[in-house]
């Protein structure tokens, strides 16, 4: 068959334009206007090299951002993952309702953020704490997204909710990719129910542990909608002298920098940061399945 | 991968050996306990979505007193004056399905030609795209605007504040990952099919739409439902291309509008959050396999 070039050219061409314009010229732009003074009004837009750089990490708001998302990312790894595949035990089990609760345990991911967040936002503020004051639970008699110390495990609990149903089918379809017959041989040869999960189960599942780790890596790292909706970034908190936001993600910092002080470049320069680290991850991802298939 | 639901899975009595009795119902228990547990938020809002403002207050976890409440409330948001919420939903209609539609036609076309054509600039271009997709949203959303805004007024077509502009925004931060995923299930059409078009005369346009895209079926719901739980509970960029009180808004626009100027009324912002998840849920109820086989498919790749 004779390929003609041109046609070939023409069928990318609709996704490659809207690429370029939407991606890669943005992006570009994006690195540029880091180095500037740009703040959205002044239409003179001057160079001014690293300074936007140098300035963010004597930031208190930006410095402690930048801890709690690395918190609320290591929170979010163990405890989605850990539910997920706990729920993912229980769904490929012979438990009568198995279909009806990995459907349910899947929805809220179906959800988007902002919406979930008005709705935990009710719920820790409003039904939780009336649960606690009724039952005299001491740590639930205030909200768990007033106090500085306790809102990002909040947010965790909500992302796990949110997203341990999706990792669970993850785990379901690795799991029941394993053939049966290895878990019952292992099962006459006398493992009892843990062992067969520590010592078949999980080493097989290795590929799926690492998308899941790395899917909830970078979604944690890069969350936005809950943190907006649930807590907008409050409540506040005193750090390095200085009032700052305590549930401030760093999606979120990137954002308000922008939007509520009009400090365009520097945004821009925060978003920069955040892109370089999480290319870093990709890399390690991309590293770690490279190994794993020479090993294979 | 097999995801199918009818199926007792199982790994040979992964769970309750022979032995013990009490394994079956400790899990029995426990499943639905852990069961009901996730469904309370949902509970909650369906219970005080059909409560006034002050039985909330009073008690927000006892049984409304008047359910007919859940109509008058509904009623109160679809005249409410300051968000148009039917309008939302509309809209939101149609970005999601118009988005869809271009971004799973130009992809398979893109993914085809990368696929078939072997010259290097093609494998070049495959992986700029798959390349990009490490790029966050948060480094090009300002330029993005400001881009928009400079290419409008340029060519007169306002992208800003438009169902072009955000439909054309979505193809682009769509085609990536769908192009990705096509280009892998294109990979594994085979090319005798194609070969015995061309020589029953079919040009190279001609054999893609005839005889290849119907064979694409399967890929296509996956890139539909990863692309369409996106577009349509995306917040960010609708926030930004067509602003918060646009003439275009989306659902998860106006419940932020809304949440915004009717601060701590939950009867009103419970309700419309309701309102928001009950397109989403009934599409779940009726395609439940394909949203979870496209979920989690695209989540593999």
């Amino acid at each position: 068959m004779r390929r003609r070039g041109w046609i070939d050219a023409l069928f990318i061409f609709p996704c490659a334009l809207a690429f370029v314009m939407v991606i890669i010229v943005p992006f570009f732009i994006g690195i540029y206007y880091s180095m500037t003074d740009w703040n959205g009004v002044n239409p003179v837009i001057s160079w001014v090299g690293f300074i936007n750089f140098q300035g963010m990490f004597s930031q208190p708001q930006f410095i402690y951002s930048f801890l709690i998302t690395l918190m609320y990312t290591a929170i979010n790894i163990v405890f989605v993952n850990l539910v997920g595949f706990l729920l993912s035990l229980l769904a490929t089990s012979k438990v009568r309702l198995r279909n009806l609760y990995r459907a349910g345990f899947f929805v809220p991911n179906l959800i988007g953020g902002i919406v979930l967040g008005y709705i935990w936002q009710f719920l820790f503020n409003n039904v939780i704490y009336t649960l606690g004051s009724n039952l005299g639970i001491g740590f639930l008699s205030s909200s768990l997204i007033s106090k500085p110390a306790t809102v990002i495990w909040a947010m965790s609990f909500v992302n796990t909710w949110q997203y341990a149903g999706y990792i669970m089918m993850i785990y379901v379809a690795a799991i029941q990719s394993i053939s049966e017959s290895i878990m019952e041989a292992a099962s006459v040869d006398g493992a009892n129910y843990f062992t067969r999960i520590r010592k078949i189960l999980m080493p097989m599942m290795a590929n799926a542990f690492t998308i899941t780790i790395f899917l909830t890596l970078t979604t944690s790292f890069k969350q936005f909608d809950l943190n907006f909706s649930l807590t907008n970034g409050g409540p506040a908190l005193r750090f390095m002298g200085k009032a700052i936001r305590s549930s401030q993600l760093l999606a979120m910092d990137i954002y308000s920098t922008a939007n509520g002080l009009n400090r365009m470049a520097e945004a821009q320069a925060k978003a920069v940061v955040f892109f370089i680290i999480l290319v870093v991850f990709s890399l390690i991802q991309v590293y770690i399945n490279k190994r794993r298939e020479v090993e294979a | 991968m097999n995801l199918q639901h009818t199926k007792s899975i199982s790994p040979a009595g992964l769970v309750g050996g022979k032995k013990s009795r009490a394994w079956p119902i400790i899990l029995e228990i426990g499943g639905i306990l852990l069961f009901l547990l996730f469904m309370i938020p949902f509970l909650m809002v369906l219970l005080n979505s059909a409560k006034t403002a002050k039985e909330i207050i009073f008690d927000p976890i006892a049984l409304p007193q008047n359910w007919a409440q859940i109509f008058q409330n509904i009623k109160l948001i679809f005249e409410n004056p300051t968000t148009d919420y039917i309008g939302a939903f509309f809209d939101s209609l149609i970005i999601t399905v118009l988005s869809l539609a271009v971004i799973s036609i130009f992809s398979a076309m893109c993914a085809w030609a990368l696929v078939r054509n072997k010259k290097k600039w093609s494998t070049v271009i495959f992986m700029v795209f798959v390349a990009a997709m490490v790029i966050p949203f948060q480094v090009v959303m300002f330029p993005l605007v400001r881009w928009f805004k400079i290419v409008g007024d340029f060519l007169r077509i306002p992208l800003l504040g438009s169902y072009q502009g955000i439909v054309f925004a979505y193809l682009g931060f769509g085609c990536s990952m769908s192009i990705f995923i096509l280009h892998g299930f294109i990979k594994n059409v085979p090319l005798e099919l194609e070969e015995a078009a061309t020589i029953d005369g079919c040009s190279q346009a001609r054999t893609f739409f005839s005889v290849v895209l119907p064979l694409l079926q399967p890929a296509f719901i996956t890139v539909l439902i990863l692309n369409g739980i996106w577009i349509w509970n995306d917040f960010l960029l609708p926030l930004l291309v067509l602003g918060s009180n646009g003439r275009v808004q989306t659902i998860p626009l106006a419940v932020t509008s809304f949440a915004g100027s009717y601060l701590k009324q939950w009867d009103l912002i419970l309700t419309s959050t309701l309102l928001a998840m009950l397109p989403i849920i009934v599409l779940f109820i009726f395609a439940q396999r394909y949203i979870i086989k496209g979920m989690v498919e695209g989540s593999i790749k």
